[in-house]
């Protein structure tokens, strides 16, 4: 517009066009000043704001640190789950990330001794161990030799500790009066609650017999679902009428007073359990069944309080997830003081618990490896564990190399990472990992895993010898010893029969091979050669993989519920040890419920589980193929459909003995018949590697307690200077990444400078 | 605009139930209530009586749809579908097969995913149609074909890889920021956001500049462009002040639609961050066979994106005085 005024009016714009230029001149010196101005402030505000990041962050310490800056040296456990656990009540949980809480909170009558091997129970918060009095049919004390026949029950009598206090707990809490605080919540004194943190008094009180009685009850509570309860029916006397006439009663009281009417369990009798006095308490079983005693260490028969139902069935408490099963109470060394099972899952130290020692008897072997250091000193160690979610491996990895994770497994994708193995082959730990001075333990575990044919089928099952050379065919060709290589990167070792290392019945050596599958070679154990596999299926009529009689190639079928591109390699390898016999395997993936279903139904023909340890009894792995618990019939464990008579009779015998000579011969007729038969191909029992940081004691494995966290050890201080050691940050690269975008930047701006002045002067 | 609200409303009621129809029939084509009873009391010493005792008590004792023997109501209405759908229309979730309040945990666990949706969503948008502008700016120039080809770069690597890769260098090389985890508090919460913040935007970053780049090119050769540069008005001013305002409707029908479903959170990026949000409620609920949450999320997921539908309508009448809701 200026310039066009300019040519309209020469005179005039001349003059006008010097003043013009002259306010110009001054204008754009003012703008350079004001520019100037800004861009010292800008400067100033982004430098303030740099001094300040740089001063929160050294505040703040290490900046990838996830946990508050105060809890540096404190005497805490970081660890981590990966799957938020479903039920925290000890009636419900059974799963291993549950257990692996609720064994910290409840205390039942007995534990596993933290060091001896092979597992041995000792009493927790039981005085001493369970007395035994074994009663005939009509009730009579019977010695305790007499026949398994005669025993028609077996009554257990537990003493429990006195003096034994429960946690904090605002169910616990009264008034001067002696009235519960919390036991009558009317619905407006939970608006303001979201937590148990919310309620402004807590109390505790003494652990008494009657609590054990309760949580036995819970089993048959019919709005509970005890995992147990259908199993535990056939051995507590009364427990199965008990459960019906709790249901009716239920039923009842909700018609009544509605969905949260509270169900006073002890206002009901159960025949089989009785409250002797305030700390003692008896079980009376069916026959006799001393594995009882190992279900006396599991969390299902630890104590609960009355209170504490009450406290959590008053109305209101669900909606907000306030439940027995979401807040525990507990007499044992932690309690759990935040549960965000979306984030984070806190135990601190139960400042009531009873007080408990660290063993002091233990092997030459543990003496040795400081496991006996801490002998006698009060336990727990640890103030609090800090549990995070952490789904994914590759976080969970990097943070236990940050330091910021005490104790990790290895995932496959880390293994090469942290473990290098030596000319025998032997595991140890690379040298990035030694460097860092982290610890590796390793245990076998008390899991097999076994390949199974399902014994109703018509080409692989039966008892017949044909059928039972083509099983013993396959079982020497899939060769387990590759699997573990390959596959497990060496973690596992094949198995030989049902019983894994560190169960009695286990037999070491060369008298606990499998001489169906394996010689005894060079003081070890040889897989035997393909050809003598293929002997074997020629006798059974299918030399080279064909039907003698039809000609036709031999087609099985194997059910999985493995699919996708990570299992396709372990499938095509499993293809490969069938087709060394001429043998084409189908695979028949399927997803996991169908998979059950199959073998519920008994349509499939070969397939693959396992089993892991609920005791450390041979009773546990052998009942697996018991014919009596047959899937199919009875829908038992037995997942092969096996029955063999003789193996049945034995088992009945064996299952309820002691351990014994006696036992162990009948344990190993009845191991040398399954490995006759093979209804399954004995595949392997896995070895679990687990990474241990220098500051990480007591870091001995027991795969049969869950309750070790008490015996762990943190050096905090130690810790904290690896820590700084590990992860001092580094500004640099970052700081070159901005240089050169804004440099990148530059061209641009010359470009949309220029463009724009021709813009301008268009 | 209410009628056309209403109306629109209205249309959704059988909208839901057909989600709800659709979801509970795939559902259960896969899971049998005999599952699910399975997976929520574990597959070792569990018994058909406990089976069926789980089942009772969570209502998946009826048949599916239709009762030829009903104890309770009709044919239809003694069925698990009624039972479990028609207190959804009420917004009453209930409980989670693992007894958890469903509705609590959604309340909790939607704040840390808005945590992350919220700035990558703002951020990203404003990025993104700034870097289109820029481009559109240069077009045919250098700076055109670079940006494009980043574009495209950026477009072909994986999400995971943005993930794993940040991680890796920031958290784990520089050690610059917590690898995972979150932090309700203010002055904590940060240090864990802002890489996930970051990968999320970056990670969307070329698929939406060209998305906008596209939108811009296209209102930039419109008659009424060429008719600003003709009066004189300088590229700068064309493009911001005519060419952004124009471009408002489709850029709106992307952007409003998905602004409620922010707070579905992601899965990825929360799982891998350690984020407790809902991005794997309902990955979580279908692997644990938990219908309650499944059909919770899904129908919310609907309701949500019906409201994001009408939304965007409502938002047209706003950028373009053309566009009238409701008038025939």
């Amino acid at each position: 517009m200026y310039s066009i005024w300019c040519r309209r009016f020469p005179e005039t714009g001349k003059r006008e066009h010097d003043r013009v230029r002259q306010y110009r001149d001054n204008h754009n010196k003012v703008k350079a000043v004001k520019t100037t101005q800004l861009s010292n402030n800008k400067v100033h505000v982004v430098t303030i704001l740099l001094v300040a990041i740089l001063m929160a962050a050294c505040k703040e310490g290490l900046w990838n640190n996830p946990y508050p800056q105060q809890d540096r040296i404190a005497n805490t456990l970081y660890s981590s789950f990966d799957e938020r656990p479903k039920h925290l009540d000890p009636a419900q949980s059974y799963a291993a990330n549950e257990i692996a809480i609720t064994g910290q909170i409840y205390e039942p009558p007995l534990q596993y001794h933290f060091l001896k091997r092979p597992y041995e129970l000792e009493p927790l918060v039981a005085e001493r161990m369970p007395s035994v009095v074994y009663l005939g049919k009509l009730g009579n004390v019977l010695p305790h030799d007499s026949p398994l026949d005669a025993i028609a029950y077996s009554v257990y009598e537990i003493r429990i500790q006195q003096g034994v206090n429960y946690q904090p707990h605002p169910a616990f809490a009264k008034n001067e009066n002696g009235e519960f605080h919390y036991l009558n919540l009317a619905q407006h004194e939970l608006e303001n609650v979201f937590t148990l943190a919310d309620f402004e008094h807590q109390g505790t009180r003494e652990l008494i017999a009657n609590d054990f009685v309760y949580e036995i009850k819970r089993l048959a509570h019919p709005r509970l679902y005890s995992p147990i309860f259908g199993l535990m029916t056939e051995y507590i006397v009364g427990l199965k009428p008990f459960g019906e006439q709790l249901k009716r009663a239920d039923q009842k009281l909700r018609k009544l007073q509605g969905e949260d009417a509270f169900l006073d369990l002890n206002k009901y009798e159960l025949e089989g359990v009785e409250v002797v006095d305030r700390y003692t308490y008896r079980i009376k079983i069916q026959g006799k069944y001393p594995q009882f005693l190992y279900w006396l260490a599991m969390p299902f028969f630890a104590p609960i309080p009355p209170e504490a139902d009450r406290f959590y069935s008053q109305a209101g408490m669900v909606k907000k997830n306030l439940t027995l099963d979401w807040y525990p109470v507990g007499t044992g060394p932690y309690m759990l003081t935040e549960n965000n099972p979306n984030l984070q899952m806190i135990l601190e130290r139960n400042p009531n618990f009873r007080g408990e020692a660290y063993p002091s008897e233990g092997s030459a072997d543990d003496r040795e490896n400081g496991f006996l250091s801490d002998a006698g000193r009060a336990l727990p160690f640890v103030d609090k564990v800090v549990y995070s979610l952490e789904k994914e491996n590759i976080p969970r990895w990097n943070k236990f190399l940050q330091g910021y994770y005490d104790a990790s497994g290895i995932a496959s994708d880390s293994f090469d990472q942290a473990i290098s193995f030596n000319g025998q082959q032997e595991a140890g730990l690379s040298d990035d990992m030694r460097q860092k001075g982290v610890k590796l333990s390793t245990a076998v575990g008390t899991t097999t895993f076994y390949m199974g044919f399902n014994m109703r089928d018509d080409v692989v099952g039966g008892d017949s010898e044909r059928a039972r050379k083509l099983r013993r065919a396959i079982a020497i060709a899939i060769d387990y010893e590759e699997q573990i290589s390959i596959f497990r990167n060496g973690r596992g070792i094949p198995a030989q029969g049902p019983v894994p290392p560190g169960i009695f019945g286990y037999q070491e050596g060369k008298q606990g091979i499998n001489p169906y599958v394996y010689d005894w070679v060079d003081g070890k154990p040889r897989r035997k050669s393909i050809e003598e596999a293929r002997e074997l299926l020629a006798q059974a009529g299918y030399a080279n993989g064909r039907d003698g009689k039809t000609g036709k190639s031999l087609v099985l079928y194997f059910d999985t519920s493995a699919t996708g591109p990570d299992a396709k390699a372990s499938l095509d390898w499993l293809r490969k040890q069938f087709k060394k016999l001429g043998i084409q395997l189908l695979i028949r993936s399927t997803d996991y419920n169908r998979f059950q279903d199959k073998i519920r139904k008994g349509t499939a023909q070969i397939f693959q589980w396992g089993w892991n340890a609920d005791y450390p009894d041979p009773e546990n792995f052998l009942f697996l193929l018991y014919g009596p618990n047959a899937k199919v019939d009875e829908d038992g464990a037995n997942s092969a459909n096996y029955r063999n008579k003789e193996f049945d009779r034995l088992f009945e015998k064996m299952k309820n003995m002691e351990n014994s000579p006696k036992r162990q011969k009948i344990i190993d007729k009845m191991v040398n018949i399954a490995r006759r038969d093979g209804p399954w191909v004995w595949g392997f029992h896995p070895k679990q590697f687990s990474l241990y940081q220098s500051w990480y004691g007591n870091a001995k494995p027991n795969l049969m307690a869950n309750n070790t966290l008490k015996y762990k050890t943190i050096d905090p201080q130690l810790r904290a200077e690896l820590r700084e050691q590990w992860n001092k940050p580094i500004i640099w690269p970052m700081v070159s990444i901005g240089v050169v975008l804004l440099l990148a930047l530059i061209p641009a701006f010359v470009s949309y400078y220029k463009k724009s002045r021709i813009k301008g002067l268009a | 605009m209410l009628a056309y609200i209403i109306r629109r409303v209205i249309y959704a009621i059988p909208i839901l139930i057909g989600v709800n129809l659709i979801t509970f029939a795939l559902f259960f084509v896969v899971n049998k209530p005999d599952d699910m009873a399975r997976m929520q009391l574990g597959f070792k010493h569990v018994q058909q009586a406990d089976i069926d005792k789980w089942k009772q008590a969570h209502g998946y004792d009826k048949p599916l749809f239709y009762n030829r023997a009903p104890t309770e109501g009709n044919a239809f209405t003694d069925t698990v579908f009624f039972v479990k759908s028609v207190r959804l229309f009420a917004f009453d979730f209930g409980n989670a097969d693992d007894g958890r309040n469903i509705t609590q945990d959604i309340s909790e666990r939607m704040w840390p995913s808005l945590a992350i949706a919220i700035p990558v969503f703002i951020v990203s948008l404003l990025l993104n149609i700034t870097f289109a502008l820029i481009i559109a700016f240069f077009r045919a120039s250098y700076v055109d074909y670079m940006g494009v080809v980043t574009c495209v770069i950026l477009m072909s690597i994986s999400s995971l890889f943005y993930i794993i890769g940040g991680q890796y260098l920031i958290s784990k090389l520089l050690h610059l920021v917590p690898i995972s985890g979150y932090s309700a508090d203010l002055d904590t919460a940060t240090k864990f956001l802002i890489l996930p913040v970051i990968i999320g935007i970056v990670g969307g970053i070329g698929a939406g500049t060209r998305w906008y780049r596209t939108i811009f090119l296209e209102e930039i050769s419109k008659d009424y462009v060429r008719t600003a540069r003709a009066k004189g008005l300088s590229e700068r001013l064309v493009l911001f002040r005519h060419v952004l305002k124009n471009a408002l409707v489709p850029i709106l029908t992307g952007v409003v639609a998905v602004i409620p479903l922010l707070f579905m959170g992601s899965l990825i990026l929360e799982s891998f961050f350690g984020i407790p949000g809902l991005g794997s409620y309902t990955i979580d609920a279908i692997r644990s066979q938990d219908f309650a949450i499944v059909r919770a999320m899904v129908f919310l997921g609907s309701v949500l994106y019906i409201i994001g539908l009408i939304l965007t309508d409502i938002s047209y009448t706003m950028v373009d005085p053309r566009i009238r809701l409701g008038v025939r």
